[in-house]
């Protein structure tokens, strides 16, 4: 899923500066299970501006809303109504959210209030770790389903890099365990060690022609 | 500010206190408003912002004691949420409105009244350092 992590305070107060009727999108999907934006943390971020924005003795008015998914027009043009009512947006979805809100009201200043940092997976709670690049040109089949690419401190795509400490740890950060000895214990217990003798050339990073765009095949 | 403090009291430890501190005809202070609610547990975030959003001086959340709570785990669950929501305040540049949690079993009514007046101290303190 996409994590996301909310943006400083100021940051956002700034932006909400010349505003006094504000709506607080949030995203019912990936920011919602990172806890950076969904209905939760909609109605915290709307109370946080309200308080604040009390204390200067310039009251600001907010709406708050969370949809299914912010990244579907469908699911944004429910909020119609209520973006008609305000005089900008301030979205807690992902990056995608926010450009789909931005396309379907046009007329409308919106704001990002969270920063889309990376696609990962919930190690524990609270603590979620980036899992894939998005590269577009996948080879998890050769590295026993871990991506050395991200996950290896340099991204390396033929490793180890000869620095892993002992107990097959990270020579740049002691806390993280090396891709490349994960990629080795998991090869080894799927009896396929022969793989980490292979040299893969340099991956094709143009695989993906940005914008990315996804057809999917006719049935 | 209204000068009231919203106090979020959890009826398997404070509310009996509060309850207990009536009959024994202790006094707390009077701007004190209680809310009975079935464990600290249930307090989120958003009830303590809106509580002073709505001009509460302060909040006061009162649940069981370590280890105590009939819900098990309620009590932590509220002490985190009192200081994510201390951090939350504490970002938007607010202070002097605190929001605390205490401890204390449902056979303790001095506690009650001491947890009131130690807040009620706190506000006072801060209103003065102001």
């Amino acid at each position: 899923m996409i994590i996301a992590e909310r943006k400083p305070m100021e940051e956002i107060k700034q932006a909400m500066a010349l505003y006094k009727k504000v709506l607080v999108a949030g995203c019912g999907t990936c920011v919602t299970v990172c806890w950076a934006g969904g209905e939760k943390e909609v109605g915290i971020l709307a109370s946080q501006l309200r308080l604040a924005r009390s204390a200067e003795g310039n009251e600001i008015v907010t709406l708050e809303a969370t949809v299914e998914r912010q990244c579907e027009k469908e699911m944004v043009a429910e909020l119609e109504d209520k973006v008609a009512e305000v005089e900008a947006v301030l979205s807690l979805a992902c990056g995608s959210g926010v450009q789909v809100m931005a396309e379907l009201f046009e007329d409308k200043p919106v704001f990002p209030a969270v920063n889309t940092t990376f696609i990962g997976m919930p190690q524990k709670e609270g603590l979620w770790v980036e899992m894939c690049g998005a590269c577009g040109d996948c080879f998890l089949d050769r590295t026993g389903g871990i991506c050395p690419m991200v996950r290896c401190a340099k991204g390396l795509l033929n490793g180890p890099c000869g620095g892993t400490r002992k107990g097959g740890k990270c020579e740049i950060d002691p806390d993280k365990d090396c891709a490349w000895v994960l990629v080795y214990r998991r090869l080894e217990k799927q009896g396929r060690l022969d793989l980490m003798r292979q040299y893969y050339t340099p991956k094709n990073f143009r695989a993906v022609k940005r914008p990315g765009r996804v057809q999917a095949a006719k049935a | 500010m209204n000068g009231r403090i919203i106090a979020f009291c959890c009826e398997h430890s404070a509310y009996p206190a509060a309850d207990l501190a009536g009959k024994l005809g202790l006094h707390y202070p009077e701007t004190l408003r209680i809310i009975r609610v079935p464990c600290a547990g249930r307090v989120d975030v958003i009830h303590m912002l809106r509580a002073l959003e709505k001009g509460a001086s302060a909040v006061l959340v009162l649940g069981c004691e370590d280890g105590a709570c009939h819900h098990i785990t309620g009590n932590i669950r509220a002490r985190e949420r009192v200081k994510h929501c201390d951090m939350l305040l504490r970002e938007i540049g607010i202070d002097g409105r605190p929001v605390v949690m205490f401890n204390l079993s449902p056979n303790a009514p001095h506690k009650f009244v001491k947890a009131a007046n130690e807040i009620t101290k706190i506000i006072k303190e801060s209103r003065e350092a102001r």
